[in-house]
């Protein structure tokens, strides 16, 4: 059977003779062709990002005032530093990885074993860093009010820059506890509370004269959010239906729940790729050290985890221009 | 080609400088992303900002040299590379214009809908 490899038959798995259907071998046309449908799936996804964003193109979120975060900077406005770093990271990575491809070619082990490590290293990092995002997104930065129609409803202070609900709510410690399985019905449940009830935001805000509301309606010619003058901001407010912290997939302080649901799925498929790709990048490291490659008498296997490799970070280079950029 | 593997000579030169070109671009693209000049941002072409047709082809042109250089498709004959460029280029082109077309449809037909004064 083709499918045992075996010492003699490696490298030619086709069925009937030494002959090389587009002058590669069956292994890297299956990777090329597996990429080529990962492809299309991952533009699907983004196609439909991109059908969602341009039916709410007047709504959507400004992604710079949502990923603002950035290491042990609180509370600095720092939009796309770090995902410019998570993208060099993955793009190095990606450089370790070719010159592993690059000391295979050579018959190099010492070389290889240490780019994929470094492969390794770098897509952990990747991964520790997209679960940082993720956190951060999921905490949220300032609060927001939601609506009865479901629109989402932002506190501006006097110089129209977001401030946190912390900032003017005060807590009035009422008795509301988080409803979960062992207090209630055991199917009954719900996700955690958010830090302030309506009644505090409320008293909040009338307590405080120079906060006033934003929508998220954006002004076409300036490319920002309406903010609604303070006299005007009553009427909006008496149609609170929640208070939000964070964002998940029902909820979003930042805007639509859309932009989270796709994307926490276009950027947690990605982030499977990059896990996955990091798993079979382990196991041909430990090949690489056993010396399977070395007595094989080529190195073509490092060759097509190195395709896959490379997919995910040319994935991620689409995801950074249509979550970050456009 | 990739045939035979012994008689291949490094590329670390070509990688680090596929390396550099990549960071420049990346690079440029962050300080574009950051500065948002008034005159690409807010002006319009093509149905969107100059600022988002640049940062689409900076994109391209980012793909380009990772899979012809990081994935050696350069070192791939022709029909192969065709098979799976011209697919997927194709494909892509395809479902974006009309999934974006039909975008558009919807928000012209939806937006005067949604009430933004209470």
């Amino acid at each position: 059977m083709e499918a045992t490899v075996s010492k003699e038959t490696n490298g030619k798995t086709w069925s009937g003779g030494s002959n090389k259907p587009l002058g590669t071998s069956y292994g890297k046309m299956m990777m090329w062709f597996f990429i080529l449908s990962d492809a299309l799936t991952f533009s699907g996804f983004l196609a439909a990002y991109g059908l969602m964003r341009f039916k709410f193109i007047e709504s959507w979120p400004i992604a710079d005032e949502v990923f603002t975060h950035f290491p042990f900077l609180h509370g600095v406005h720092a939009p796309m530093y770090y995902v410019a770093l998570m993208t060099f990271i993955l793009i190095f990575s990606s450089v370790t990885m070719v010159l592993a491809v690059d000391a295979g070619h050579q018959m190099k082990k010492g070389k290889v074993t240490f780019y994929m490590l470094l492969t390794i290293i770098g897509g952990l990092i990747f991964l520790g860093s997209q679960a940082w995002e993720w956190k951060n997104f999921i905490g949220g930065s300032y609060g927001a009010v939601e609506l009865n129609d479901g629109k989402i409803v932002q506190f501006v202070d006097a110089s129209g820059h977001q401030i946190e609900l912390d900032k003017f709510v005060v807590s009035s410690h009422s008795e509301r506890t988080q409803l979960s399985r062992d207090k209630g019905i055991w199917f009954m449940k719900e996700s955690s509370l958010p830090p302030f009830s309506i009644e505090e935001v409320m008293t909040g805000f009338k307590a405080n004269p120079d906060i006033t509301i934003r929508l998220e309606k954006i002004n076409p010619a300036t490319k920002t959010k309406t903010i609604v003058p303070r006299a005007e901001a009553m009427k909006y407010l008496n149609e609170t239906k929640a208070v939000i912290k964070g964002a998940n997939l029902q909820v979003n302080e930042y805007g639509k729940p859309l932009f989270a649901d796709f994307f926490f799925f276009i950027t947690g498929f990605h982030g499977f790729h990059v896990f996955s790709g990091v798993i079979i990048n382990i196991i041909i490291f430990f090949n690489v050290i056993l010396g399977t490659y070395e007595r094989r008498g080529h190195y073509e296997m490092v060759e097509k985890v190195g395709l896959y490799w490379h997919f995910v970070d040319l994935v991620w280079v689409f995801v950074f221009t249509f979550f970050y950029l456009v | 080609m990739a045939a035979n593997a012994h008689e291949h000579k490094s590329h670390t030169g070509l990688i680090w400088k596929v390396f550099g070109i990549l960071s420049v671009i990346t690079i440029v693209e962050v300080i574009l992303g950051i500065v948002k000049p008034d005159f690409l941002y807010l002006t319009k072409i093509f149905g969107t900002s100059p600022l988002n047709i640049i940062f689409l082809v900076l994109t391209i042109v980012k793909a380009y040299y990772i899979t012809w250089f990081f994935m050696h498709m350069n070192d791939e004959t022709k029909s192969l590379r065709r098979s799976v460029v011209w697919t997927a280029v194709f494909l892509i082109i395809y479902l974006a214009t009309l999934l974006l077309i039909e975008g558009s449809y919807i928000n012209d037909v939806l937006a005067p809908l949604v009430k933004w004064n209470y």
